[in-house]
């Protein structure tokens, strides 16, 4: 037994001896640090989606010379046109910082307190949001209110614990992100409020909450845990209550996506848990998943304790353009892209202290295609731009969303150069071939992608189209099937009347 | 085996494994016949498998035939049927594994269902069991095999049909092996749906005993190879 032991030891070393060698490339970047899972739930390496372009800390802004109080336990980020906002929680500071070129950001103001309102600084600020006109949000957590100031920083008005009886009164106010939308209205996920998001109206009156998580208990639990469980028990398990958002974003359209990080892990994989969800107006979660697995992060983990064990926790979410949404994973420290079908673009990120690896991910915004990601360890941000193959990737979805399906086949087609494992090009690829009536094409393409619905489509109207060119041949042989049959079964017939006809005259 | 066997009976000694041209032509006849009977067990199953154990109507050999037709046709039917209806890894399928998966149980059931019958009054041999649990498997190969055909032939909008074929040829096979062990052992319905209870926990207590069993041997041998070493390391 030792000895095989030992052999099995002695392999696992080697293998990862040489895993280690295989795992960085020349130029720096690991090889498994982009991916995709394919249909068998398998990591697939895939060529790297976005590179670092630059990291923004204390350093480059010059806040060690200006101010000279580094950028301290960091919240949140917040970006409106070119303008990029990190929420100082731990200075009680915000940072305005203008990109004026591709990897050049310039802090711009430092923002501190405002004028006009009886309480001028901020107590540890957790978000901050500004609306098309200037106006700033900010949460204050420590002040118990989310203030708002027009933007040359005169206070307008706050926005304070509702005294409405919905609200428990003996519980503080303790907003942590905020949300506006184009009316003005103020949407604000509290610690410890399990009811949704408080939401208030432009004048700052509290008009309740929206989005809260139903209940879900099922029976076997219930009995479990009323009549089985001692108090004790009963006490350190799970209570039946809703669970909370760990944040919010809200985009074009005006929906608010939300991400939770409460769930149990069994419930991921069968879209019980809805780690990622999009909101409309009444609360009710919309997002479409088209895709084998609903958007959960990452689809394999290891179970167990160790702090990057477990599933993806997702931090933070942002929305792009064509409703493309990037969510990130505070354990593992990964970004994983979304398409606007719930279909994984990407994954990539590790933990670590390099470049392009976070130790305490906390928030990430998007300029464009470009991403940003505040590390709250670290005091940084990271600033990515997609490479060529992401590049690719956007502008062969933007241009079927735009309807231009032979241009986005092409496109998809230099994907597929890059990345052959990557069953969004193959579908892409297929429908384009599709329109264009090549249906037997289409249908190796959608196999490939192992999509059913449109294989099953392709595969109808090839259907049709073979039966309508053989159909001689196909009535031939139904003739023939059905006439052979009939005429033995009449000539059995006259062989039997025969012989019954001879038996008689014999008995006779 | 069975080849050998009827050979045997005769007296006479064997010439070659298929014996005499009479013999042969004699065995291939009954073995058409006994294949042919299988048609009529699952239309008639009541008849049918009384028939099969009691007026020898059946065969060893055509049983044997069709639980390797169950089984490739299992194989089959993970490969071949379209990628719409049938999500298997084919790149990670063992195909010997994949059968014995479904062989072993099979007659490990086989088994503890005589096992269990025996003690109990019922009148079935092992053989008569295995040769109506084989015989029972006739429509899952008759369905199955050209709903392999079939699904490459429908749309994923067309499963329903799909599913309810499949679904009808698992019930049959169910009710031809309830019916099939009520026949073989001469029991009421009642007492045969408890027995194939029994026969699963039976079944389970089995394969139980064979785990326990390689688990203490692997240490038996770990031990004794263990000793085998101290014995030379002191020698030396």
């Amino acid at each position: 037994m030792k000895t095989i032991k030992r052999i099995l030891t002695g392999l696992c070393c080697l293998v990862m001896i040489l895993s280690v060698a295989a795992a960085s490339a020349e130029d720096g970047f690991s090889t498994s640090y982009t991916y995709t899972y394919d249909y068998w739930e398998d990591v697939q390496e895939s060529p790297d989606a976005y590179r670092v372009a630059t990291v923004i800390d204390t350093m480059t802004l010059g806040l060690d010379t200006l101010e000279n109080v580094r950028i301290s336990k960091p919240q949140s980020l917040y970006v409106r046109d070119n303008m990029l906002y990190i929420c100082d929680t731990g200075n009680n500071r915000i940072l305005e910082i203008e990109r004026t070129a591709s990897t050049r950001f310039v802090l711009k103001r430092v923002i501190k307190e405002m004028t006009g309102s009886v309480v001028n600084t901020f107590n540890t600020p957790y978000d901050v949001f500004v609306d098309p006109r200037g106006n700033i949000y900010v949460a204050d957590y420590g002040n118990q209110r989310v203030t708002m100031m027009d933007k040359d920083l005169n206070w307008v008005r706050d926005y304070i614990k509702p005294t409405d009886a919905t609200f428990d009164q003996g519980q503080a106010f303790l907003p942590q992100k905020i949300v506006v939308d184009v009316a003005g209205r103020v949407y604000t996920l509290c610690q410890n409020v399990n009811k949704g998001l408080i939401k208030y109206e432009e004048d700052g009156t509290f008009s309740g909450f929206i989005g809260a998580n139903t209940v879900s208990v099922n029976m076997a639990d219930y009995i479990w845990k009323r009549y089985f469980q001692t108090k004790e028990q009963r006490a350190q398990s799970e209570n039946f209550v809703p669970t909370e958002y760990k944040n919010i974003y809200i985009d074009e359209e005006g929906f608010i996506y939300a991400t939770t990080e409460v769930f149990s892990e069994y419930d991921l994989k069968w879209d019980k848990a809805k780690p990622i969800r999009r909101l409309n107006s009444l609360g009710n979660d919309i997002l479409i998943k088209n895709d084998r697995f609903p958007p959960i992060g990452d689809l394999n983990w290891v179970s167990g304790a160790a702090e990057t064990n477990g599933p993806s926790r997702l931090v933070d979410i942002t929305v792009m353009n064509d409703d493309i949404y990037v969510a990130l994973d505070r354990i593992r420290g990964r970004l994983f892209g979304y398409d606007s079908q719930g279909v994984l673009l990407w994954a990539f990120g590790t933990k670590g202290n390099v470049e392009g690896a976070f130790t305490g991910a906390v928030s990430i915004e998007h300029m464009g295609h470009d991403l940003m990601v505040l590390d709250q360890l670290e005091n940084s941000v990271t600033l990515f731009l997609p490479t060529e193959y992401g590049q690719t990737i956007y502008n062969a979805t933007e241009r079927y969303l735009d309807g231009l399906y032979d241009e986005s086949a092409d496109l998809w087609r230099e994907v597929l150069k890059m990345n052959a494992n990557y069953p969004l090009a193959f579908r892409g690829i297929g429908r384009a071939i599709m329109r264009q009536n090549k249906y037997e094409e289409a249908m190796d393409y959608f196999k490939l992608a192992h999509d059913r619905e449109n294989y099953g489509r392709a595969f109808k109207l090839y259907r049709k189209e073979w039966v309508e060119q053989n159909i001689w041949w196909i009535a031939v042989i139904l003739a023939v099937v059905l006439i052979v049959p009939l005429v033995l079964g009449r000539i059995k017939k006259t062989k039997w009347e025969v012989i019954a006809h001879e038996h008689s005259k014999v008995r006779k | 085996m069975s080849i050998a066997k009827s050979a045997n009976k005769t007296g006479r000694s064997v010439k070659g494994i298929f014996g005499t041209s009479e013999k042969r032509k004699a065995f291939w006849g009954r073995y058409l016949a006994s294949l042919k009977y299988g048609f009529h067990v699952i239309t008639h199953p009541f008849d049918g498998f009384w028939d099969l154990v009691h007026e020898k109507r059946g065969s060893l050999a055509a049983a044997h035939t069709f639980l390797l037709l169950f089984l490739v046709i299992r194989v089959m039917k993970l490969m071949l049927t379209s990628f719409q209806f049938i999500s298997a890894p084919v790149q990670y399928i063992n195909v010997f594994e994949e059968m014995g998966s479904l062989a072993l149980p099979f007659l490990i059931l086989c088994i503890a269902n005589w096992a269990m019958t025996t003690l109990f009054d019922g009148k079935g041999r092992f053989r008569d069991i295995y040769m109506a649990m084989c015989y029972a498997l006739i429509p899952y190969i008759l369905i199955q095999l050209p709903m392999i055909l079939v699904s490459n032939m429908l749309t994923f909008e067309e499963a329903s049909f799909y599913s309810v074929l499949l679904n009808i040829s698992v019930i049959w096979c169910v009710f031809l092996v309830f019916v099939g062990l009520m026949e073989v052992h001469d029991y009421g319905p009642g007492k045969t749906f408890i027995f194939l209870i029994v026969t699963v926990v039976g079944a389970m207590v089995i394969i139980f005993l064979i785990l326990v069993f390689f688990s203490l041997l692997s240490d038996a041998i770990s031990y004794f190879v263990s000793m085998y070493r101290e014995i030379i390391f002191r020698l030396n």
